[in-house]
């Protein structure tokens, strides 16, 4: 998996106590903590484990179709290079193209991972949290595949602006659970989950689907979606003989970009940008910036920064992407965001949709929404940067689940 | 039982910090030969003036101590009626530093009966660990306990909180085993609190031989009360718990009755406070009866 890295790295965390700095930690009710340290001993056993590697990379060739490949965008970069009205700028894009895994994103990565750590573990029920529903699908699937009952719990809300997903679900076998809770989201379905699994903490694994909760989970999900960066490391050596000049993604809780940045943190000529969904505009209330406008705390068993009020009561999100919409962000974000070594920006809705029908039209290439939010970051700095610049956008997620959603804002009946 | 003027340097506000009212009610409860009755309420819920009432009137309805909730967006450990419970109590303007202000006001009429905070972290960090521990202890609150801070985390707020003189009460599951069981009760003070089912609040209730079975296994580990919480709705499993553990906490039981006496749009109506009180005084004449062999 990771190399090992070296001793003045950034790649290092976390520590003994889960921590990135000031952030991570195992903040849960003491009836969870046997069993999170049950999997943090069955995690660390398997991470050393060459069999348990070596079924996790058969089925990410075999069963999800890696590697995912690297794809030279040759006309969004000529896009660039014309918006850019200079003849020496817009730097070359490439899409790392997760969307082509088997499931549609790359949720898919990390949920093989932590299913066979939860069957080496002897669990046989999968619970997990689902806010656009691809990890909802990615565990459903995961969960077919070897025969484990599996049940998703998903905010009400998201239940209906993601049918499509939830009837996938539902044919792969799982249960899916509205959670009604909250505003019946991402973090209310989060809040479900870890009730459910204080209440069967026997015979159940939480699969968590971003690089947040208590350790071991931000450095698991981190460490199984490095997968991603790895791959792009080679394949633009390949292609361009050099490392790139920036890496973008979009973070909602922050596993795709982890995956992507990760194995490039020590690279210091690789300038890296995180793209939090600043909704209605960072400056409303509406918007889903945890870094750009929260501040540090305890949600979920990890600190992290997270959107709240004067009193630490926690607020509601708010993104066109439902993959986005959640009040905090993995605490490796939080600690690369303090010590500056990743940027994280803003795009709002009204730029992700723009991007999303520009990448559709020009590359052939309907993204996620996620992802969107992502390219609209592209779309800003690929103009500015030279000409022989390079800039990786990863492609996290197929927008086929959000097209009702962008047909809705578009006014188009379907 | 007139407070002292000793408050923070320029708080100007009266200062109830009185330090082992925990230690010495579970004393008098011993010599009496029985346990304590815990109630717990959120503190807000349904609005400030009927919990306010609630509080005031909880003593006179037979609770020993009591556990006041601090409400939370996010209670992960909560099932739906402590959950509902601090949704009613946050659209009422609940907070921190409102259930601090309730505890400053109780404590004006009532020197004694030890008042215990129940909640999650957020909201203390939020606050400032530091100053809330002063402000915690000046305003006559006697203990913590806070649900989503594990030993291996709980440092930073049990230094501040041991100088002010406030108990840390930590949780102890069914899931706790032996190897970790010292290190749950390291630094812990006041009482145990026993997580009666692997579950959340208002669910499922653990059985009498479950019980028997866990309480002593914890008694070989300490020398401090136990309480039991989770799953303890009904006079007799009050009277059961609070035999054969120190003290039992009733909750969702108390909640539940406070709900359904609200009207239609989720006010309290005139008899709210008359019947949760009345349900303390039957699991409170319960507990009374049942007396521990010595």
């Amino acid at each position: 998996m990771n190399q090992q890295p070296l001793p003045n790295s950034l790649r290092q965390g976390p520590d003994l106590r889960g921590r990135f700095g000031e952030f991570g930690g195992r903040y849960v009710a003491e009836t969870l903590m046997p069993v999170i340290q049950e999997v943090e001993q069955a995690y660390n056993a398997a991470r050393n484990d060459p069999a348990f590697l070596a079924e996790w990379r058969r089925l990410l060739k075999d069963y999800v179709g890696r590697p995912s490949p690297l794809w030279l965008c040759e006309r969004l970069t000529e896009h660039c290079r014309a918006a850019s009205g200079q003849p020496d700028k817009g730097a070359k894009i490439y899409f790392k193209r997760e969307e082509l895994n088997h499931t549609g994103a790359h949720k898919i990565n990390a949920v093989l991972g932590q299913i066979l750590l939860a069957k080496r573990m002897g669990k046989p029920r999968i619970i997990a949290e689902t806010g656009a529903g691809q990890h909802g699908v990615a565990t459903a699937t995961a969960c077919a595949l070897f025969g484990l009952k599996c049940i998703v719990y998903m905010g009400a809300t998201d239940v209906e602006r993601q049918a499509p997903n939830v009837f996938r679900m539902k044919l792969l076998g799982a249960e899916v659970r509205p959670v009604t809770s909250g505003a019946g989201t991402l973090k209310d379905a989060m809040n479900d989950a870890m009730r459910d699994w204080v209440a069967n903490v026997a015979d159940t694994y939480y699969c968590i689907g971003t690089v947040a909760g208590p350790a071991p989970f931000p450095q698991m999900v981190r460490d199984f979606q490095c997968v991603i960066g790895e791959e792009t490391r080679e394949q633009i050596l390949a292609a361009e003989g050099r490392l790139p000049d920036a890496l973008v993604c979009a973070v909602g809780g922050g596993s795709s970009a982890m995956g992507l940045f990760h194995p490039f943190l020590d690279d210091e000529g690789v300038a890296i940008y995180g793209v939090e969904a600043a909704g209605r505009g960072m400056d409303t209330p509406e918007h889903a910036a945890s870094l750009n406008r929260g501040r540090p705390g305890v949600l979920h068993g990890n600190r992290t920064y997270l959107l709240q009020n004067g009193d630490g009561q926690i607020q509601e999100a708010h993104s066109i992407s439902a993959g986005l919409d959640y009040p905090g962000i993995g605490p490796e974000h939080s600690w690369l965001h303090e010590i500056g070594r990743v940027t994280y920006v803003g795009a709002t809705d009204g730029e992700a949709l723009d991007a999303f029908q520009l990448c559709s039209r020009l590359e052939g290439i309907i993204p996620a929404l996620e992802s969107a939010h992502g390219l609209a970051q592209v779309l800003k700095l690929a103009p500015t940067m030279d000409r022989d610049g390079i800039i990786i956008l990863n492609l996290s997620g197929r927008g086929d689940k959000d097209i009702f959603t962008v047909a809705k804002h578009l006014g188009e009946q379907l | 039982m007139s407070p002292s003027d000793s408050g923070p340097p320029g708080s100007g506000r009266d200062c109830f910090d009185r330090r082992g009212r925990i230690a010495a009610r579970f004393a008098q409860l011993k010599a009496e030969g029985r346990g304590a009755l815990m109630p717990y309420l959120e503190a807000y819920d349904p609005d400030p003036a009927t919990s306010m009432a609630l509080l005031r009137g909880l003593p006179g309805a037979g609770a020993d101590l009591i556990e006041l909730g601090v409400p939370f967006s996010d209670p992960m450990a909560d099932g739906p009626t402590i959950q509902l419970a601090a949704q009613r109590a946050l659209k009422a303007g609940g907070s921190l530093a409102g259930a601090l202000a309730m505890v400053r006001d109780f404590r004006r009429a009532d020197d004694d009966t030890p008042v215990v905070l129940m909640g999650y972290l957020n909201p203390i960090l939020s606050y400032g660990i530091d100053s809330f521990c002063t402000e915690a202890a000046c305003s006559g609150v006697d203990g913590l306990i806070v649900v989503d801070l594990p030993p291996e985390e709980a440092d930073e707020l049990a230094i501040p909180a041991r100088e002010q003189g406030l108990d840390l009460i930590r949780l102890v599951a069914p899931t706790t085993d032996e190897a970790r069981l010292p290190k749950v009760l390291e630094g812990t003070s006041g009482f145990i609190y026993y997580v009666a089912i692997a579950g959340i609040t208002g669910t499922r209730s653990a059985t009498r031989d479950a019980l028997a079975e866990a309480i002593p296994r914890l008694r070989r580990h300490t020398d401090l009360p136990i309480a039991i919480g989770f799953g303890v709705r009904s006079p007799q499993q009050a009277a059961e718990a609070a035999q054969v553990a120190d003290g039992a906490v009733v909750a969702s039981a108390l909640i539940d009755t406070l709900a359904q006496s609200l009207d239609e749009r989720g006010r309290a109506r005139p008899e709210t406070l008359r019947r949760v009180l009345d349900q303390v005084r039957g699991l409170a004449d319960a507990v009374r009866g049942a007396r521990v062999s010595a």
